[in-house]
């Protein structure tokens, strides 16, 4: 008998249920992709420019931005996301996706108070967290050192 | 008049004299597509920004219906309109092209039968001749407000719905045509603590449960009494829900029961569990149903369209979703 207290549970049945495994294996691949692309910029910019690994970080990560934000304005993305979940939610790929979308989401109210102001509203509390949380490390790892005396 | 708890009966004769419908273009590839008046061929339906699609949506349904039922524009007593935006934008800013007295009214996807049962109220009444009831819903206006940027690439699960682009319009008067609006059950707003706002199915079958009980209770009639009855966009997750709960209270529906969410689209054009917003029973009920009675393959029907009072910032606060549904006789007349 579906009542109201026990609502929540007696509608489960009619729930269609999340498919993990086969998400976890989309996630997987499509995440691993994204890498794999980004290594390969990672040896061209090596090869072509002569940089090392670490200078090399940088233009990768931009580049991945921009094909990123490109896909997010050709509507290739979303459905990169719907097939892909966290495999291109997680990789700085969906990072861009979360900002570019917003930005031209909001282009109908103006630049200023459209674009600008709304563009971090899905990134904004990456952003925060992460500033949080390097602020933290980077706290731990100060007072380990001094403590240890290396 | 008054019947039974939370009904009305409109003795004194009311009509929908003419429907318009509009859509966007993916409801245009739908199963429905031939019985829509004008399809856009883009979901910017020639507006600049969203807001603006959604306008020339409703805008090109009102003044379609008009055009077909050939009442002037002078004649019109009363626009009854709502939508999915804040401050009900697209339904007031269409109405600033009208010399019409104007009531706005908001039941979410609920508003379509909302307006339809105020309009043919104020027409029972006598106090008006003519009454305009209007709604519409835009994907995009909707994803935006209630949801996510429509390029961000979250996942959806299953249980989403995916809201309908179009507009629906319906002339109301006491001039007899096929189609008499019988009466009305205004619905409860029901919360059974559902707060997933990418599963409203679930959350609005209870609010479809009891307000259908409600009206077979009013008016004392059984479910064979009619030819469909019909909820507004529980999707193929609220669509069962609905069935076993009425099952378990005696009432058997399967036999007559469709949903226009399920109706809308085909099952490829991935829309996860169906279509949602005030335009799939608009949609739905201005264009096929209607065709329908006029053709005496329905007589009687029982449009029950079902809202979800969402709101993001009462979500993010950890709050419920109430429900509400509003239900609409619609039966074929031989008065003409």
């Amino acid at each position: 008998m579906i009542t109201k207290d026990n609502y929540q549970q007696s509608i489960k049945p009619y729930q269609p249920k999340p498919k993990l495994v086969q998400n976890c294996i989309k996630a997987f691949v499509v995440g691993g992709l994204i890498c794999v692309v980004g290594q390969g910029l990672t040896i061209l910019y090596m090869e072509l420019f002569g940089f090392t690994a670490k200078e090399a970080g940088n233009p990768t990560i931009t580049t991945l931005i921009l094909i990123a934000a490109i896909l997010t304005g050709f509507g290739v993305y979303d459905k990169l996301g719907q097939f892909a979940g966290a495999g291109s939610a997680v990789p700085v790929t969906g990072f861009a996706n979360s900002i570019a979308s917003a930005a031209l989401e909001h282009k109908s109210e103006g630049l200023v108070l459209g674009v600008a102001t709304n563009m971090f509203k899905l990134a904004g509390s990456v952003i925060v967290f992460g500033t949080v949380a390097a602020y933290i490390v980077g706290l731990i790892r100060f007072t380990a050192q001094t403590l240890l005396g290396s | 008049m008054k019947q039974g708890k939370q009904s009305w009966l409109f003795q004194n004769g009311v009509y929908i004299n003419d429907t318009a419908t509009v859509s966007g273009p993916k409801e245009k590839q739908g199963p429905l597509g031939s019985t829509f008046d004008y399809s856009y061929e883009k979901l910017h339906c020639d507006g600049k920004t969203w807001e603006q699609a959604e306008q020339n949506l409703l805008s090109k349904a009102t003044n379609l219906c008009m055009e077909k039922s050939g009442v002037r524009e002078d004649a019109l007593d009363l626009i009854v309109s709502g939508d999915l935006l804040n401050q009900n934008v697209t339904s007031n800013y269409v109405a600033r092209n009208y010399s019409s007295s104007m009531l706005c009214v908001f039941g979410a996807c609920s508003t379509s039968m909302e307006s339809l049962a105020i309009a043919s109220s104020l027409i029972n009444s006598q106090d008006n001749q003519f009454a305009l009831a209007a709604t519409s819903s835009h994907y995009a206006t909707a994803e935006r407000q209630f949801r996510y940027p429509t390029e961000y690439g979250g996942q959806k699960p299953g249980t989403t719905t995916s809201t309908v682009t179009g507009a629906g319009a319906a002339l109301v008067s006491s001039q007899t045509s096929h189609i008499q609006v019988e009466g009305a059950t205004i619905g409860q707003v029901i919360d059974y603590g559902a707060n997933d706002p990418l599963d409203m199915g679930s959350a609005m079958a209870p609010a479809a449960t009891n307000t259908i009980i409600q009206h077979l209770t009013d008016f004392n009639r059984q479910v064979h009494d009619y030819d469909l009855i019909l909820t507004g966009d529980l999707s193929s997750v609220g669509t069962p829900i609905l069935k076993k709960i009425l099952y378990q209270s005696g009432v058997d529906i399967e036999t007559v029961h469709d949903d226009c969410g399920l109706m809308i689209y085909h099952q490829d054009q991935k829309i996860f569990a169906g279509g949602s917003g005030c335009a799939s029973s608009a949609l739905v009920t201005y264009g096929h149903v209607i065709q329908q009675l006029r053709s005496g393959n329905l007589n009687r029907v029982l449009v029950v369209a079902t809202g979800a009072l969402l709101n993001p910032t009462m979500i993010q606060q950890k709050e419920s979703i109430p429900c509400i549904a509003h239900g609409v006789v619609l039966k074929r007349s031989d008065a003409i």
